[in-house]
């Protein structure tokens, strides 16, 4: 299941290895990473969607946390948040479906960014099932080059995110004993 | 005033109490090295900067200090990686400072560059790249901080030669960490406190399981409370040893894969375990699926990511395991557990495994025999002892026992051959009173054996009994169980020892018969300066009990022709 994850580290040189690093050496799924600036110029926030069960969600919360410049960490996931992907899609649109690519953009609320002589280049944002569906419907006519941002993630409500829950006890959860085939078998 | 990097480095260095380090120098570490004309601290010059990291790995864990490494660039810190790996894997608190090629040739593969922090990212704590010099005082300060506080690791500095050389204005004073992610502190519920005195007082078949951590967070008294209050039998492991004394009634000894058969079965008959800073490492638990089936299980851990990780647990008390010791004491009841008790007693007398102790002198010399009589030749006194890995490491741990904490320093989680004679030499640095002896297998000694000079050089008695089976033994005996004895590159040559030792200036002797061991051993103990005695012993014997990776904790393989069985031992 996909865990989303709300990172707040410090903004220094190598920061984005540390925590890239962590997910390779522990084995963790990364389905998407994004980092960006806060209003706090000393920090940088990450949002950063893992595909975990939930023992593994709680795991790599702990182990986020365990990196020196990571000063908060949130699983938001089935939390009340908005999250937002972006993408801009670049479209086959010739004589014959140039109207209909426009009409379904429109549904979407996708905006045209680029006009081509046979293209059509639109930008969407959204949830990523919303930003997926749209996807789907226009494949049929040619999808020519896509790119997405990856997903961006705060909490509703009054309360900042990293307030939210600071003062919430970090769970240790009930994990399930890992599989057998962990056992090293060198000497 | 007005300083370079290198002299605010030794500084720095020295507020943070240290007055030795190991190294060796370099190119791009050099303006360190010239600055040290300025400190008081002693440089001991290594003969490899891998020796250097387990020095300061064994200054570490005799003395609970920050131990510290230096080296160049390029080769020098590469050479480092297995030491901080293997502090790493241990929670051993060093500090490692690389010197860097200067700033402005970061990236251009320059002379002796290596991108050290990117390499040793996954087997430090957390590591630095100091540009600059007005950066060093604070970051040397934050290095000992992370190095030492939490569960222990190591830190590495890489500092470019041009932060070493420029200057910028020190004031000497000390300048406090900025980390305003780490988080040491974290201390458990009151619920959750509240529901491990419940699992305990309910329980009727409870184990502690001893690691590491109480040596670490210095809780030796309040476990023996612990266990003494409530009556709970002690098990440890390989790296908790000496954080219960083994003469306690309580004291069960090692457990895992060559721990003791009556512990392993406890453990798997158990309806609690109670972990003390231990992580359930897979040399402890056995086959997963089948570990300690109907105990319910406590974890008292400094670490998060440690909780639930190989174990699942009922209760996991997070923090630092003294002070949540001391939080439980209070409420812990009195119990007796005659019964249970009476039920593990019973066991140990079924299943002995200290047989090969009572063999009569049948012309063969034993490991354990050698390393027994080390131990009743020693007892009392304030001995350490360091091993290197292996079947001699194993056999230390069930023969020589530790009644004390950092009696026993031991590469238990990487399990690095070669740490046993550098890190013996940081152990006699840190605790010169110490009678140090490194117990050393013929394969491992010779890969480190060259730091037999650094030894000398700085006049340290470091003992070395070297356990010559003339085999890499541990691995002969995984073919000769796993692998139809197929003993493919694990016959040994080694040279002569003895005149090797002389060669270094070090008195040495072979002994091949029981009867040599205790004479030996007296002399070496008188002896003013270091010794190195090379025990011949029998080629192909084997470490009893074992649980085969995979299997389950109490299946274990037991020596094939038991000799006389007794737990009468000592
Ligand atoms: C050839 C070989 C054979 C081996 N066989 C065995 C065997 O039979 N039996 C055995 O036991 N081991 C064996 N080992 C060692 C094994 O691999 C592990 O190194 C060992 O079991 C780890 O012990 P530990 O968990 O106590 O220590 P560590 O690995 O050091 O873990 C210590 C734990 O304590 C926690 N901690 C630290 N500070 C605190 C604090 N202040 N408060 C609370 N918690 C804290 C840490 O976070 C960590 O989780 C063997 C090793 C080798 C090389
Ligand atoms: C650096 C390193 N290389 C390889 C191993 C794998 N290994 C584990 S024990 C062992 C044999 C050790 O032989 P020796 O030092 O003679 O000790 P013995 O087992 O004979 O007591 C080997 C090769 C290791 N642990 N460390
Ligand atoms: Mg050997």
């Amino acid at each position: 299941m996909l865990n989303t994850f709300v990172v707040y580290v410090e903004n220094k040189p190598g920061v984005l290895t540390r925590v890239a690093s962590l997910f390779r050496r522990r084995a963790f799924n990364i389905d998407s990473l994004t980092v960006g600036r806060t209003e706090k110029p000393e920090v940088s926030r990450m949002t950063i969607v893992v595909d975990a069960d939930r023992d593994e969600a709680l795991r790599v919360e702990a182990n986020l946390y365990k990196l020196v410049n990571v000063t908060y960490v949130e699983n938001i996931t089935g939390k009340s948040s908005i999250s937002r992907d972006l993408a801009m899609i670049k479209v086959s649109a010739t004589h014959g479906t140039r109207s209909d690519v426009l009409e379904l953009a429109n549904v979407f609320r996708a905006r045209v960014v680029d006009v081509g002589p046979e293209t059509l280049t639109l930008e969407i944002t959204g949830p990523e099932a919303k930003i997926d569906t749209m996807l789907e419907v226009l494949r049929p006519y040619g999808i020519l080059e896509m790119v997405r941002t990856g997903v961006v993630a705060m909490r509703r409500g009054g309360l900042k995110t990293d307030e939210a829950a600071v003062t919430a006890a970090p769970e240790t959860g009930a994990g399930t004993a890992a599989a057998d085939d962990n056992v090293s078998y060198s000497v | 005033m007005i300083k370079t990097g290198a002299q605010i480095l030794w500084e720095c260095l020295e507020q943070q109490g240290v007055t030795t380090v190991f190294g060796y120098p370099g190119g791009a570490i050099l303006p360190a090295y010239d600055a040290l004309k300025y400190s008081n601290i002693h440089h001991v010059l290594v003969r490899h900067e891998q020796g250097a990291t387990h020095m300061a790995d064994g200054y570490a864990r005799a003395s609970g200090r920050v131990g510290v490494a230096v080296a160049t660039s390029g080769p020098g810190a590469t050479n480092m990686v297995t030491g901080i790996a293997t502090a790493m894997l241990d929670s051993s608190p060093i500090v490692c400072i690389t010197g860097q090629v200067g700033s402005k040739l970061i990236g251009s593969d320059a002379f002796q560059e290596t991108d050290i922090t990117g390499v040793t990212l996954p087997i430090t704590k957390h590591n630095y790249l100091v540009t600059h010099a007005s950066e060093v005082a604070r970051t040397i300060s934050e290095a000992f901080y992370v190095a030492s506080s939490g569960r222990p690791g190591p830190v590495l500095v890489d500092i470019t030669k041009d932060a070493q050389q420029s200057t910028c204005e020190f004031d000497g004073k000390p300048v406090a960490p900025q980390l305003p992610g780490y988080r040491p502190d974290l201390s458990p519920t009151p619920t959750e406190y509240k529901q491990a005195l419940e699992l305990i007082h309910s329980a009727k078949r409870p184990v502690i399981l001893a690691g590491h951590g109480i040596i670490l967070s210095g809780a030796m008294d309040e476990v023996r409370q612990f266990a003494e209050r409530n009556n709970i039998p002690v098990g440890l492991t390989l790296l908790g040893l000496g954080a219960f004394p083994a003469s306690h009634p309580l004291n069960l000894g090692m457990m895992g894969m060559h721990g003791e058969a009556w512990l392993n079965t406890t453990i798997q008959e158990a309806d609690l375990l109670i972990a003390f800073g231990m992580r359930f490492d897979d040399r402890v638990t056995g086959s997963l699926k089948t570990y300690a089936p109907n105990a319910k299980k406590i974890h008292i851990e400094i670490d998060r990511a440690e909780v639930n990780k190989n174990v699942k647990v009922d209760v996991a008390l997070v923090g630092d395991l003294k002070a949540i010791l001391r939080e439980l004491l209070p409420k812990l009841k009195s119990q007796e557990r005659r019964e249970w008790l009476a039920y593990i007693d019973r066991l140990k007398g079924d299943v002995a495994v200290r047989d090969i102790q009572n063999l009569p002198d049948n012309g063969h010399l034993y490991a354990a025999h050698v390393i027994n009589d080390i131990w009743r030749q020693t007892l009392g006194s304030d001995t350490v002892i360091v091993t290197d890995v292996g079947q001699h490491q194993m056999w230390e741990a069930q023969y020589f026992k530790h009644e004390h904490p950092r009696t026993l320093i031991t590469s238990g989680g990487l399990g690095t051959m070669g740490f046993a004679l550098p890190a013996a030499i940081g152990v006699k640095a840190a605790r010169p009173e110490a009678e140090v002896w490194a117990v050393v297998g013929d394969g491992g000694f010779q890969m480190t054996m060259s730091e037999m000079a650094t030894m000398v050089q700085e006049n340290l008695k470091v003992n070395i009994a070297i356990i010559n089976n003339g085999y890499l033994g541990m691995v002969r005996q995984w073919q000769e169980f796993f692998y139809d004895r197929n003993y493919e590159a694990t016959p040994l040559l080694s040279p002569n020892f003895v005149k090797l030792a002389d060669a270094y200036g070090i008195r040495a002797v072979a002994v091949t018969q029981r009867s040599e061991v205790v004479p030996t051993v007296e002399m070496t103990r008188k002896h003013k300066g270091p010794v190195l005695i090379d025990f011949q012993v029998e080629q192909e014997d084997s470490v009893y009990p074992m649980v085969a990776a995979g299997a389950a904790l109490h299946e274990m393989i037991r020596r094939p022709n038991p000799l006389e069985e007794t737990a009468a031992d000592a």
